[in-house]
């Protein structure tokens, strides 16, 4: 019955848009299927960020408000110390965390690319933290790292009295710590990325080096890591969304402590959300965290958008 | 003939009504967020204490404060409200009150005598607009020193009475390899040392100020900054392992007399009751200062429609204030009563001292957020933590730090 309602036309003479007709026809499936999630990324994604936007233009405490109170929360927002402290603390983190990451996954790689043995074994290992949550990585480092419960206290009690390594209750240096587990949490995923790239690389191009005589690590450096470039982009921006959204390693390990030392702008934001009831300069916390996101990235997509273009021609 | 009708309808309305409220007890739904092992045994007490006076007390407990507000005023608004629940003071209250959702409770107030009996702090608290709409229950205080009797006594040395006290038994403590002060480091934790500190060396009138609409000038005062400087010098009497503890960990440090004392509002005795210890013999406490920082719970009531569920709610209100409810929750809670005018013979020591503070005006502080916004309570953290941890930070950059906060979020 609908068959034959749809096919009618068909039979009828050309007219001009009837093609276009005929192209919405057998397309409305598809786009009516696609609806719900245009909708959702229109109103969920979009919309939200439109409207936290707006928050942040207005003098929101616990609820919402609809005023307009201008750039006053912003002027709030950069005259907070512990904003700026979240701020450059994210930038220290990111710029040791991603290469640290970087360098220790792919030397574990490389490890575990010379067929050693119970491989098996040494790759679940080198990958199981990173199936634990950042809460429980945290909470681990805290104890290990806390100087009158974990690594310093043992070193003290096994006739070691001047080992010192109290960097977690040391403001200046408590964001290292902080470093040092994200490392820890991550090197096993990009060791994962990694390898599965070291494992394509054709046996035929070692042989070749080696009757050139080259020596591994420049086969390493200038072969082997110009070939893993996709794999490397791939862990690296795995690796910067969590610097990004850096926020439960923080809770469960410092709690921004000692004082503000180790706060980051997630927290920043989730606190002033929730415990202070202070949606207005959270609102224009979140805002900067976007904005900065998409400052960072717009020249990557750029480059990878034109790239792209050039390419086709 | 009139006369006869009125007589008739009194004695059917009494026909059908006694033998009701003779049968049915009067049945209460009470949200509420006490969990914990020491506070349900407390949260019992009330339970009991309204079944027999007639009624049915149902428990509908839910872990975690935000969780049971969020729950009780869902049904609020979906008309479905509870009996009766805990709430906390302050702005939600006020927004509650304001969409009309609570019952008044000024009849049971004046029946009660609840303006005569009540500390104004907690009185200040429970009333909106001139009405009440919270029945306090309990009075936490905030700024107690509990300290180890052993630890004291091996030191030679006894309860603080000022802050200069603890700076100089500080020393003493360490002399003995005793960590002096157990403090944990965590921004609401520092923030009640300081707040311990500005009651009890800056005294009760530069709290009070400090805290109110005229909070420049309280802060412009000498006194202020040499309160600034007192705290400054306790980081001195903390071991190293402090940034991030958790107080109960700190009073545990406490109990076991690794470390000499604490600064932590009296929900800690639980902790000490737990490992069986007394006030007064293994573990002391003291009050620096005059001044009585109070917090506290309270209850409130939902407007309901049915006759039975108000008459259950006037019940609630009669028996959890009376005397002898008030006494036998608060010995379970770790608190003291709200009232003024009940016995303190049969509580621990500590709680004694509470409620000899309790009794004088002079002496009653509210907790800091009964005065500020969340907002504001947080930046203060905010810049009380960092001066505590920041070795370089001076005395005056945190009192101009202090009053750039208090300008921004106020």
């Amino acid at each position: 019955m609908s068959d034959s309602i749809l096919q009618q036309p068909q039979q009828g003479v050309e007219r001009p848009g009837s093609r276009w007709r005929a192209r919405l026809r057998t397309q409305w499936p598809a786009a009516i299927a696609l609806l719900p999630a245009a909708l959702i990324l229109l109103v969920v994604y979009i919309g939200t960020m439109v409207w936290t936007l707006r928050l942040s233009f207005t003098s929101s405490k616990m609820l919402p408000v609809m005023d307009f109170v201008g750039w006053n929360q912003y002027f709030r927002l950069f005259n907070t110390e512990r904003f700026i402290i979240s701020i450059d603390n994210i930038w220290v983190f990111g710029v040791l965390f991603i290469p640290g990451a970087l360098v220790c996954g792919f030397m574990l790689a490389v490890f575990i690319d010379q067929r050693v043995r119970a491989e098996g074994l040494l790759r679940t290992i080198f990958l199981y933290p990173y199936a634990l949550s950042f809460i429980v990585t945290g909470l681990v480092w805290q104890w290990f790292l806390n100087p009158t419960l974990g690594l310093q206290k043992v070193i003290h009690d096994l006739g070691f009295p001047h080992f010192q390594f109290d960097w977690i209750v040391q403001p200046t240096r408590v964001v290292y710590t902080l470093v040092i587990a994200g490392i820890w949490q991550a090197s096993g995923l990009v060791m994962a990325i990694l390898l599965a790239g070291l494992r394509g690389i054709d046996a035929e191009l070692w042989k070749a080096t080696k009757i050139d005589a080259i020596p591994a690590w420049r086969v390493y450096f200038s072969i082997i890591l110009p070939m893993l470039s996709p794999m490397i982009a791939t862990a690296s921006v795995l690796l910067a969304v969590s610097v990004a959204k850096l926020y439960d390693l923080v809770v469960a390990m410092t709690n921004g402590g000692p004082g503000l030392s180790s706060e980051v702008p997630a927290k920043f934001v989730m606190d002033n959300f929730f415990e202070r009831s202070n949606v207005g300069l959270g609102s224009a916390a979140a805002s900067v965290l976007l904005v900065s996101v998409i400052v960072i990235l717009s020249p990557w997509i750029y480059s990878q958008y034109f790239r792209r273009q050039g390419g086709r021609k | 003939m009139k006369l006869m009708t009125s007589l008739i309808a009194l004695a059917a309305a009494a026909a059908i009504s006694t033998p009701v409220l003779a049968a049915e007890p009067l049945k209460a739904e009470v949200i509420h967020w006490w969990t914990s092992g020491g506070e349900a045994a407390a949260v019992k007490v009330f339970a009991d204490a309204y079944n027999k006076a007639g009624g049915q007390w149902v428990d509908s407990a839910i872990a975690g404060g935000d969780a049971a507000r969020a729950a009780g005023i869902n049904r609020i608004v979906g008309g479905n409200p509870p009996t009766m629940m805990q709430f906390n003071t302050g702005k939600q209250l006020d927004e509650l009150v304001k969409n009309d959702f609570l019952a008044n409770l000024d009849a049971a107030a004046s029946a009660g005598n609840w303006k005569a009996v009540l500390p104004k702090a907690i009185l200040n608290a429970s009333m909106r607009n001139g009405h009440f709409y919270a029945l306090p229950v309990n009075i936490h205080g905030q700024n107690w020193v509990f300290f180890n009797q052993k630890a004291f006594a091996e030191a030679g040395i006894t309860a603080p009475k000022t802050w200069e006290d603890v700076l100089a038994d500080g020393p003493k403590l360490k002399a003995k390899g005793i960590i002096p002060l157990a403090h944990g480091g965590q921004k609401w934790q520092d923030k009640i040392l300081f707040d311990a500190v500005l009651a009890g060396d800056g005294g009760a009138a530069l709290f009070r100020k400090v805290y109110s609409p005229d909070a420049q000038a309280a802060i412009a005062d000498p006194k202020f900054k040499q309160v600034a400087e007192t705290f400054k010098k306790l980081r001195g009497l903390m071991d190293e392992g402090m940034p991030g503890r958790n107080w109960n960990d700190a009073t545990a440090m406490v109990i076991t007399g690794k470390a000499g004392m604490q600064v932590m509002g009296d929900w800690a005795k639980g902790e000490f009751l737990a490992a069986h210890q007394t006030a007064g013999k293994e573990y002391g406490c003291a009050v620096i200062g005059s001044g009585y920082i109070m917090g506290g719970d309270v209850f409130v009531f939902p407007k309901l429609k049915s006759a039975e569920g108000t008459a259950a709610q006037a019940l609630l209100e009669k028996v959890m204030f009376s005397p002898e409810t008030q006494i036998a929750f608060n010995m379970k809670k770790g608190s003291v009563p709200v009232r003024t005018d009940v016995e303190a013979t049969g509580m621990d020591s500590c709680a004694q001292q509470g409620m000899t503070a309790l009794k004088d005006p002079e002496r009653q502080l509210p907790s800091v957020s009964y005065l500020i916004s969340p907002d504001e309570d947080g930046a203060l953290q905010d810049v009380v933590t960092q001066y505590l941890n920041t070795p370089a930070e001076t005395s005056s950059e945190f009192v101009s730090k202090f009053a750039a906060a208090v300008k921004a979020s106020g």
